[in-house]
């Protein structure tokens, strides 16, 4: 499948400004900018690095460039999401859609190991799509737990947090200028831990109708707190109560951005 | 446009995690975590986050500074290190080796703190060696 991509590329490179993907060279493997007349031979497809937040500063920096994306599903879902949110232009931006193997799947628990182009303007995609990975154990044992369990088990695990920001940093859909966890009147400067459960409530709601379960977050953080898990929790209510799922389909507006009336509820809430 | 990676290591502390500066067109926009670094295996704390900051701060001192008065004034290497290596000589004859203090640095190289000591013990001949953190 590497072959498949990496020639691809090569003749998209023909046509585009560039193609963001992986670079192997003598450091190691890190998202880069191929060009045309590049060595496609360094493109790798691991370790996996989100691309999505890269492809937004490049098309912020040069409005006229049209790129391209090797792009996991997950990737795939980012960049749909930043698409409805301005932060991305469809137009100009090609996508080589990555499936991924059943071991990553299983790995990363996804649900949906397969990138969706569908509503995509230009896409292509490589690799068969595998069936999801076996849900996240923990999230069943979550399930299982009484309110004041589940009160313990978040406090426990929030005060292995020291503000690395790094949860923030690397998410794709975390994009606001001015940061509600940089504002002291929610988050104090110079005080660890992080004020329970403000700080990663704070950024669990700011989740809502975002999350397209790239996993970077609890991948990056340093504490290994099960970032993932508290996103999962928000985005299942946001599927159940708005029948919304991020990055999905390009043409479904975040029910955040709407009004009950365009996107009423489509539960009772308890 | 030019977008690339380059691999780094964090000059904060002594920990080493590896990160990838993002340069886009040749200026530092960013930092990614190294996943494959055998040390700190894709995660950063805030400071290795952040260390792309001071490379264009406009604070960062460009030129070597030696204090007149009361003022700070630029100068050259050469003039900054004979002045360093007169005061230290001075000290050292007139009030003795151990009125002289040597800090090391966990930002600085295992080698670089290796020199630093060996200059205190074997030219200025006093053990006062210690690290920064003392500060």
């Amino acid at each position: 499948m590497i072959d498949q991509v990496r020639s691809h590329v090569a003749e998209k490179l023909e046509e585009l400004d560039g193609v963001v993907a992986l670079r192997r060279t003598s450091a190691g493997t890190a998202p880069s900018l191929f060009k045309k007349g590049d060595d496609v031979s360094q493109l790798e497809l691991t370790p996996r690095y989100g691309l999505a937040s890269i492809v937004s500063t490049l098309q912020k920096h040069d409005p006229e460039a049209r790129l391209g994306v090797v792009a996991r599903g997950c990737d795939v879902r980012a960049l749909v999401e930043m698409a409805k949110r301005e932060l991305v232009d469809p137009d100009r931006l090609f996508i080589l859609g990555v499936a991924c193997t059943a071991e990553e799947a299983e790995e990363c628990h996804c649900a949906d190991p397969a990138p969706h182009t569908e509503g995509w303007p230009e896409s292509e995609v490589v690799g068969e799509p595998v069936a999801a990975g076996s849900p996240d154990p923990l999230v069943a044992e979550y399930d299982g737990m009484s309110l004041d369990e589940r009160r313990d088990f978040w406090e426990r695990q929030f005060a292995k947090c020291f503000k690395c920001y790094g949860c923030r940093n690397i998410c794709p859909e975390c994009f606001c200028e001015s940061c509600a966890l940089e504002d002291p009147l929610w988050v104090e400067r110079g005080v660890l831990g992080p004020p329970f459960p403000v700080f990663h409530l704070i950024r669990a709601m700011h989740m809502a109708g975002r999350c397209v379960a790239c996993r970077q977050c609890e991948l990056t953080c340093p504490a290994h707190i099960p970032l993932t898990v508290l996103y999962d929790l928000m985005r299942r209510d946001v599927e159940d109560l708005l029948g919304y799922v991020p990055g999905q389909d390009i043409e479904a507006l975040p029910p955040l951005s709407l009004n009950l009336e365009e996107a009423p509820l489509q539960q009772e809430l308890e | 446009m030019d977008y690339h990676t380059v691999s780094t290591t964090c000059v904060y502390c002594g920990a080493g995690c590896g990160l990838w500066l993002e340069v886009l067109d040749g200026e530092i926009i960013g930092v990614l975590p190294d996943k494959e670094h055998p040390v700190s295996r894709g995660m950063l704390c805030i400071k290795g986050w952040n260390v792309a900051s001071f490379v264009t701060h406009p604070d960062r001192l460009r030129t070597p500074l030696i204090r007149r008065g009361k003022a700070f004034e630029e100068a050259s290497w050469d003039e900054a290190l004979d002045l360093v290596a007169e005061k230290l000589t001075t000290a050292r004859d007139k009030s003795g080796p151990d009125s002289v203090g040597f800090l090391a640095s966990a930002k600085c190289t295992n080698e670089e703190n290796y020199l630093i000591q060996k200059l205190a013990r074997a030219v200025v001949r006093t053990n006062n060696v210690d690290h920064c953190a003392r500060l």
